[in-house]
C-alpha cells in the first residue's frame, strides 16, 4: 500500500528486546514483505552477545539491516541489583542526606522492619555552601572554591560519575549550571548529572534519586552501547541504532546515555507501545494491556490508542524515578507464584514465587512448590510437550500428585480439583488487582478490551476478562515477542516538563505560550540531531494542575499553546470531575507544570507480515493438532487444540478450545468465540 | 455441604477484602483534603449487623484504625436499640466523632451506613476520615494544653447526616459553622459518603453472585478460622507472663511522665493484656479512650503477625482487661487529642517491649514511635495572609533479629509520607537550614537502631507561634536483649539568639517567634537489638566511615577499635570486647 513512499529509506528494520530470560528479535523487511523472528537466551554479563546471537539466528546479514531498534534491561537490572558505577554527589549545605532519608516510609503497612540502601553511600555525598529560595532568588552564592575541593575529594575517592543536586534548582538552575562548569574543568569524563536537567520539578528527594539513578547507570549504559555498536560495526552495520526509552519513544544510541534514567522501564514500555499499535489496527483503541510473565505481571491503560504516561514511577521501595514514562503498574504475581494452604485452611496464591530458578515444578529444574503454571499443566491447559526450556521433563500426573499432597489433602479435594481451585483464586486475585489499577486512574475496566501477551497472558485472559466484566480480549499474533515488536513500531519522542507553580489568577497566557514554544523548539532541535528522520512531527501540550489546598496533580491536555486562563480553569474542572466525580467550582486552581511532548512519527509497519499467509490452513479442521481433555468449570471436557499459526483467515473458533504456538498458549473457555484476523490477532468475544 | 468448602471460603474472603479495598480507594481518590487523599488518614470496613464486630477492613487504611470502628458501630447499634438515636431508613448515613462512644480523637470523623437486604439491615458499612480541622482552640485540633474535650473541638453524637439519601442542610450547617476552612469540607463529606455507596454496590454484587446465605455462613466460618490462625500463632509461644512498659513524656499540662505498665499473660492459645499499674487519668490531652487503647493493642499485634487476616476473629484470642482508673480509659470530659497520634504508639511500644521477650525473632526493639507534629501558625506579610504549617516527621526503627533498624521510618500508626522541604518553602515563609540524618541517634546493638532526623527551620518574615506534640523526649525508644536505647527527641527554639527548651521537652504550645528565629528538632533513633559488643566489627567500621557514629562511639558503645585508616584493629577490639568477639 505504501510501496511508493520513501520517507527515510528504512526497509529492513530489526526490533530487539533484551528481557530477563530471553532476547527477542523481530526483523521486518518491508521490501520483500517478510518478517523473521528469533528468540535466544539473554546473556546476562554481556547482553550484546545475546543480541548478536539473535541477529545470527534470524539469518540476515547485519550489514543489510537499515535500522536496529533496541529495548534493554541494562539500566533496570543495574539499579535493582545495585551493580552501579561509583558515583559521588554534591548538594546544598545541610542536605546531603536527602536521598537516604526519603519521605519517612516503610516497605509495607504492617511489620516494623525493612532495609534500604541509598544509591550513593553517605561518605560520597558532600556539601557546599549555596542556597536558592523557592522562587529561585539567590540567598547564598555558590562557594566555588568549596565546589572545587568537593569535586577533587570525590575524584580522589575514585568516583566515576557525579551528581550535582541543589535545593530549588528547578526554580533557578544557575548554581547547578555553574557548579557543573567547575566540575567539568576537573572531571575526566562527561558523566556529570545536574538535578534540574532531567526533572525540572520541585521535591528534592524524588529529583535527587532520579539524578542519582541517572548518574550511576550512565557509564554502564554507555559502555554497553559502545560495545554493541562495535560488535554491530564489525558485522557491517555502520549506521546509528536507536534505543527504546521508558516513555515509549526511541532515541539515538549516541544520545541515550546522557539521560540514562529514561531507559528504565524500556522493555515494559515497548510492550505497551506494541499493544497500542496492534490494537488500533484491529479497531480496539481502548485497551488494558496485560503482560503476564513468570515472576510478575505488567498492566497499563491505553486510551484512544495512546498509552498513559506518568512522571511518578517507583521501581522499588523508596526508589522513585520521576521522568515521563509509560504508566506501567507491576503486580507481583506471575506463572511462578506459589500456591499453598494457610493456617486457616484457605487457598492462597503468592506473594512467594518460584521465580525462574527453581521455577515451577513442570520445568524440571528442582522446583517442588506448586505454582500457577503447574496448575495450568494439571488442568490440561498447558501441554507438557509445549513448555520451553525444560531441564528434565516431569509428567502431568507427577505434578497432579503434588497438588493432591500440598493442597488437596488439606481441603478434601483431589489433585485436579486442587489445581482448579488454585487457578480460580489466581484469576480472582489478578482480576482484583487489575480492577484496582484501573479504578485508581478513574477508569472502569469494563470500558476497555484486554490485550493479553507475555508467556502466560493468553492463558488467563478470557477468565480474567469474564471476572472483570470485560467483553473483548485481543491476543496478538506473536504474544511472546510483543516487546520486540514495540521497538519496531515506536516513534521518536522527547518530553519536557517545566514547573511554574502559580495560581491561575496570577498567570499570564503569554508566559504559558512562551514556555510551551520553548519546549517545542527544544524538542525539534533534539529530533534534528537524530540520525533517523521521521515522516512527520507531532506535538502535544499539557498542564499539571491542582486545587489550591490540595497536593495531588491532574494532567490536563491542552488543545494548543495559545490558551487563555478561563479556558485553563474550565479544562481543569472538567478533568477533575472526570477523574474524581466531584465538582468544586468555588475553589481556585494552581498551575504546577507545563509539559510538551515532541513525537517524530515513523513509517508504520504492516503487521500482517507477522504471520506467514502461506502457512494458513484451508479449513479450521486442518489446523487441528489434537484433542485432549481440559478441565473447565469443574469437569473434564474433550477440547480441540489448534496450531495458532495455521488458523485460516477469518476463522471462527468456538470455545472450549486451546490455541498453541511456539511461545504462548491461548485458552478459550466454553462459550467464548474467537476470530482470527488479517494481522494474525485473535479477537475473542468473552461469554458473559 | 459444598457451599462452605475451602474454595468458596477463599473466594468470598477475597471478595469481601476487595469491597473494602475499593471503599478505601474511592474515599482517598475523591477526598479533597490531602490528609485523606495522600496521607491516607482514613479507613473503611464492613461490620456485623448484630454487634458491629469487624467482618473485613481495607488493607490501605491507616494502621491506627485497625479494628477501631467496631466499637463505634456497636455503640451506634445499641443507641438505636434503646432509642437514643433515630431508627435507620434506607439512604441514611450517620456521622459521629464522640471519642467516648467508641472513637479516637475528635478529628477522626466516622460515617456509618446500614446495608439493606430485603428490607432488613444485613450489615453496616463504616469509614473514618481525619478531618484537617474540627474547631476547638487550635487549628488542626492538637492542643497540647487542653484540659477538657470542649477545648478540642466540635463533638458530634451519632446523628443522621444523610436522611433518605439527602444531605441534611441543618446538620451540615452546624458542622460548617464550627470548623475552620469549612468551604473545603464538603469535598471530604461527599467523598466519605461516596465510598460507602461504592461499598454497598460492590457488596450487593458479591451477595448476588454467591448467595446471601452462603456469604453469611462464610463470614461466620472466616471469623472462626481467623481466630484459629491467631490461636495457632499464640500457641507456639511459651506459657508465662511477659512484662513491658513505656512512658509518655508528660500530658502537656503537668510535667510528669505517664507510665504504661503492661503484663501480658500467655496461656494456651490466648493472650491477656493487663495495664494495671499504669498512671491515672491525666489533666492534659494525653488520655486515651478505651477504643483507641484496644485498637493500639491490635495494631501492635498485627505488626508482629501481619499475615493474620483482619477480622474480629483475629482479635478473639486477645483479651484486654478494662484499664479503668488509668489514663488508658479516659472518660468525659478528659481531653484526648493526643491519643491517636502519640499515646497509641506508646501502647504499641509497651506491647513490643513485652512481646519481644516472648517472640524475639518477630519483634523489633522500640521504634521512634512519634508522629513528630510541629505546627507553625502566623501571618506572612509578603503574601498578606495567615498560614498554618504542619510538619510530621519520621524517626529510627528498632533493630531486629535479622537487620539494623530502618532510618527515618514512618510512625508506628501511620503510612503517610512527610512533606518535601521544597514544597514547605514554596508554601510558607520559612527556610530549612538543614534536613539531615541524625548521627549517633541509633541505639547501639548487635543490630543497631535506625537513625532519626535532624532539621532546623528559620522563620523568614512576620511573626508566628510554634507548637510541638512529640514524644520520647525524656526516655529514648527502648533497646532490647542488651541493646541500648535510641536517642531522645530534642526540641530547641532560638529566639533573639537565645535557646529555649520546652519545659515538657517534647510538647509546648504557642511559642512566639519573630523573623530570624529558628526551631531545631532531633527525632528519636530506634532502639538497639542485642549486645552491641557482638555486632560485626566491620559493620561498625562501615558505620564510622559513613559518619553514622564517631570513632569514640565505636569504641565506647560497640567495643570496636579502629586503626588510623578506619579499618578494624582486631587485637585491640578483641581486648576491648573482653574476648566476646
Amino acid at each position: 500500500m505504501s510501496e511508493h513512499t520513501e520517507p527515510a529509506g528504512e526497509y529492513v528494520v530489526a526490533g530487539i528486546d533484551v528481557g530477563g530470560t530471553f532476547t527477542d528479535l523481530i526483523l521486518v523487511d518491508a521490501r520483500a514483505g517478510t518478517v523473521r523472528i528469533a528468540k535466544t537466551p539473554t546473556t546476562v554479563d554481556n547482553q550484546a552477545a545475546g543480541v548478536i546471537a539473535a541477529l545470527d539466528e534470524a539469518g540476515m546479514a547485519v550489514g543489510e539491516i537499515d535500522l536496529i531498534v533496541h529495548g534493554t534491561t541494562t539500566t533496570t537490572n543495574a539499579v535493582l541489583e545495585r551493580r552501579l558505577a561509583k558515583t559521588g554527589m554534591i548538594t546544598t549545605q545541610g542536605f546531603r542526606d536527602v536521598i537516604e532519608l526519603g519521605r519517612r516510609t516503610r516497605p509495607q503497612p504492617y511489620g516494623m522492619t525493612g532495609t534500604f540502601t541509598p544509591l550513593i553511600p553517605r561518605n560520597l555525598r558532600l556539601e557546599v555552601p549555596e542556597r536558592m529560595d523557592a522562587r529561585g532568588r539567590v540567598l547564598t552564592p555558590l562557594d566555588e572554591e568549596a565546589m572545587r575541593a568537593a569535586v577533587r575529594a570525590l575524584l580522589d575517592a575514585g568516583c566515576e560519575t557525579l551528581v550535582i543536586h541543589f535545593l530549588h534548582a528547578y526554580a533557578n538552575p544557575a548554581h547547578e549550571i555553574r557548579a557543573a562548569e567547575i566540575a567539568g574543568e576537573l572531571w575526566p569524563n562527561e558523566h556529570i548529572t545536574t538535578g534540574h536537567s532531567l526533572l525540572s520539578e520541585a521535591r528534592e528527594f524524588e529529583r535527587g534519586v532520579t539524578a542519582a539513578v541517572n548518574a550511576s547507570v550512565q557509564p554502564i549504559l554507555k559502555r554497553y552501547v559502545e560495545r554493541l555498536r562495535s560488535e554491530l560495526g564489525g558485522r557491517g552495520y555502520a549506521r546509528d541504532f536507536l534505543m527504546m526509552n521508558g516513555n515509549g519513544g526511541m532515541i539515538s544510541s549516541a544520545l541515550v546515555a546522557r539521560e540514562a534514567a529514561k531507559t528504565v522501564m524500556s522493555g515494559p514500555a515497548s510492550g505497551v507501545m506494541a499493544a497500542a499499535h496492534t490494537g488500533a489496527r484491529a479497531g480496539f483503541r481502548d485497551l488494558i494491556s496485560y503482560d503476564m510473565g513468570g515472576t510478575s505481571t505488567d498492566v497499563a491503560l491505553i486510551r484512544d490508542a495512546k498509552p498513559a504516561v506518568s512522571n511518578e514511577i517507583e521501581i522499588e521501595y523508596a526508589m522513585p524515578i520521576h521522568v515521563p514514562m509509560v504508566d506501567v503498574h507491576t503486580l507481583g504475581a506471575g506463572g511462578g507464584s506459589i500456591a499453598r494452604i494457610d493456617e486457616a485452611g484457605l487457598v492462597r496464591v503468592g506473594p512467594e514465587s518460584a521465580g525462574a530458578t527453581p521455577g515451577p515444578i513442570c520445568y524440571g529444574r528442582g522446583g517442588t512448590e506448586p505454582t500457577i503454571t503447574d496448575a495450568n499443566l494439571v488442568l490440561g491447559r498447558l501441554s507438557p510437550k509445549k513448555l520451553l526450556s525444560v531441564d528434565s521433563p516431569v509428567t502431568r500426573e507427577g505434578v497432579e500428585a503434588v497438588f493432591a499432597e500440598r493442597i488437596g489433602r488439606h481441603i478434601g479435594k483431589d489433585g485436579t480439583e486442587a489445581a482448579g481451585a488454585v487457578l480460580q483464586m489466581a484469576n480472582l486475585k489478578m482480576a482484583g488487582a487489575v480492577r484496582m489499577v484501573s479504578l485508581a486512574r478513574g477508569l472502569d475496566p469494563r470500558d476497555f478490551a484486554l490485550f493479553a501477551f507475555g508467556g502466560a497472558g493468553p492463558l488467563h485472559a478470557t477468565a480474567l476478562a469474564r471476572e472483570l466484566g470485560i467483553p473483548k480480549v485481543l491476543v496478538p499474533a506473536r504474544p511472546g515477542i510483543t516487546n520486540a515488536l514495540g521497538c519496531v513500531v515506536a516513534d521518536l519522542r522527547h518530553d519536557f516538563v517545566r514547573t511554574l507553580n502559580r495560581p491561575l489568577a496570577a498567570l499570564d497566557p503569554v508566559t504559558v505560550k512562551q514556555v510551551l514554544d520553548e519546549q517545542k523548539a527544544e524538542g525539534l532541535d533534539q529530533i534534528g540531531k537524530e540520525a533517523v528522520k521521521p515522516n512527520a512531527i507531532r506535538f502535544t501540550h499539557s498542564a499539571d494542575m491542582q486545587f489550591v489546598g490540595q497536593t495531588h496533580l491532574i494532567n490536563v491536555p491542552l488543545p494548543s499553546a495559545e490558551i487563555d486562563i478561563e479556558a485553563l480553569q474550565a479544562l481543569f474542572e472538567e478533568a477533575y470531575f472526570a477523574r474524581f466525580r466531584v465538582s468544586l467550582p468555588e475553589i481556585r486552581a494552581n498551575l504546577v507544570n507545563l509539559n510538551t511532548s515532541v513525537i517524530g512519527e515513523r513509517e508504520p509497519i504492516d503487521l500482517s507480515l507477522l504471520i506467514d499467509a502461506a502457512g494458513r490452513a484451508a479449513t479450521l479442521d486442518d489446523a487441528l493438532n489434537e484433542r485432549r481433555p481440559v478441565w473447565f468449570g469443574g469437569a473434564w471436557t474433550d477440547t480441540p487444540v489448534y496450531a495458532r499459526e495455521k488458523l485460516p483467515l477469518d476463522a471462527i473458533i468456538e470455545g472450549p478450545a486451546i490455541l498453541e504456538q511456539r511461545d504462548a498458549t491461548t485458552v478459550l473457555e466454553p462459550g467464548d468465540r474467537a476470530i482470527s484476523d488479517a494481522d494474525g490477532n485473535l479477537a475473542i468475544e468473552v461469554a458473559a | 455441604m459444598s457451599a462452605l468448602d475451602a474454595i468458596t471460603l477463599s473466594v468470598i474472603e477475597a471478595g469481601l477484602q476487595q469491597v473494602c479495598d475499593e471503599m478505601d480507594l474511592a474515599f482517598s481518590r475523591a477526598a479533597f483534603s490531602p490528609v485523606i487523599a495522600e496521607a491516607y488518614d482514613r479507613s473503611d470496613g464492613i461490620y456485623s449487623a448484630e454487634d458491629g464486630s469487624l467482618i473485613a477492613q481495607g488493607l490501605g487504611g491507616l494502621p491506627v484504625f485497625v479494628g477501631v470502628m467496631q466499637y463505634s458501630t456497636r455503640t451506634l447499634i445499641e443507641m438505636i436499640a434503646d432509642g437514643r438515636c433515630g431508627k435507620p431508613e434506607p439512604g441514611d448515613i450517620y456521622i459521629v466523632n464522640d471519642p467516648y462512644l467508641g472513637g479516637t480523637h475528635l478529628m477522626d470523623v466516622r460515617f456509618a451506613m446500614p446495608f439493606w437486604r430485603d428490607g432488613k439491615i444485613w450489615c453496616w458499612l463504616s469509614n473514618t476520615g481525619h478531618w484537617p480541622d474540627i474547631g476547638g482552640s487550635v487549628p488542626g485540633g492538637f492542643s497540647a494544653s487542653a484540659t477538657a474535650v470542649e477545648q478540642e473541638g466540635l463533638r458530634l453524637p451519632p446523628v443522621k447526616l444523610y436522611k433518605r439519601g439527602e444531605l441534611d442542610p441543618e446538620i451540615y450547617a452546624i458542622i460548617t459553622s464550627n470548623i475552620r476552612v469549612a468551604d473545603q469540607r464538603i469535598g471530604d463529606i461527599r467523598a466519605q459518603a461516596a465510598a460507602l455507596h461504592v461499598g454497598a454496590e460492590r457488596l450487593a454484587a458479591l451477595l448476588d453472585r454467591y448467595g446471601d446465605e452462603t456469604v453469611q455462613a462464610a463470614i461466620a466460618e472466616l471469623r472462626q478460622r481467623a481466630s484459629t490462625q491467631m490461636r495457632a500463632r499464640i500457641a507456639a509461644i511459651e506459657d508465662g507472663v511477659y512484662v513491658g512498659e513505656a512512658f509518655v513524656d508528660s500530658d502537656g499540662v503537668v510535667n510528669e511522665p505517664l507510665r504504661i505498665a503492661l503484663a501480658i499473660e500467655k496461656k494456651g492459645e490466648t493472650l491477656t493484656f493487663d495495664f494495671a499499674g499504669s498512671s491515672p487519668p491525666c489533666a492534659g490531652p494525653m488520655n486515651s479512650v478505651l477504643a483507641t487503647t484496644l485498637s493500639s493493642v491490635y495494631l501492635a499485634i498485627r505488626h508482629i503477625f501481619p499475615d493474620v487476616p483482619l477480622s474480629a476473629g483475629a482479635f478473639e484470642p486477645l483479651t484486654v482487661k478494662d484499664p479503668d482508673g488509668t489514663f488508658l480509659h479516659a472518660k468525659y470530659p478528659r481531653p484526648v487529642s493526643g491519643c491517636a497520634a502519640e499515646v497509641s504508639q506508646r501502647i504499641a511500644e509497651a506491647v513490643f517491649s513485652a512481646m519481644v521477650k516472648a517472640v524475639p525473632d518477630r519483634v523489633t526493639a522500640a521504634p521512634a514511635g512519634s508522629s513528630g507534629n510541629f505546627g507553625l501558625g502566623g501571618h506572612d506579610p509578603e503574601r498578606g495572609r495567615d498560614f498554618v504549617l504542619y510538619q510530621i516527621s519520621g524517626g529510627g526503627y528498632g533493630g531486629n533479629a535479622d537487620h539494623d533498624g530502618l532510618t527515618n521510618g514512618c510512625s508506628t500508626i501511620g503510612i503517610s509520607k512527610s512533606p518535601p522541604v521544597e514544597i514547605m518553602e514554596q508554601n510558607y515563609p520559612v527556610l530549612y537550614r538543614r534536613y539531615a540524618l541524625r548521627e549517633g541517634s541509633g541505639g547501639a546493638g548487635k543490630h543497631r537502631g535506625g537513625f532519626g532526623l535532624a532539621y532546623e527551620v528559620e522563620l523568614l518574615r512576620g511573626n508566628a507561634r510554634a507548637s510541638f506534640v512529640m514524644d520520647h523526649g525524656r526516655f529514648g525508644p527502648q533497646g532490647v536483649l542488651g541493646g541500648s536505647d535510641g536517642g531522645v527527641n530534642t526540641v530547641k527554639v532560638w529566639r533573639g539568639g537565645e535557646a529555649h527548651v520546652p519545659e515538657h521537652l517534647s510538647k509546648e504550645q504557642d511559642i512566639e517567634l519573630a523573623a530570624g528565629d529558628r526551631v531545631e528538632v532531633g527525632t528519636p533513633g530506634g532502639g538497639g537489638y542485642g549486645d552491641p559488643f557482638t555486632r560485626d566489627a566491620n559493620a561498625v567500621a562501615r558505620d564510622v566511615a559513613l559518619g553514622y557514629y564517631e570513632r569514640g562511639e565505636a569504641e565506647r558503645l560497640f567495643g570496636v577499635v579502629l586503626t588510623s585508616d578506619g579499618s578494624v584493629d582486631l587485637a585491640s577490639t578483641q581486648a576491648r570486647r573482653g574476648g566476646t568477639n
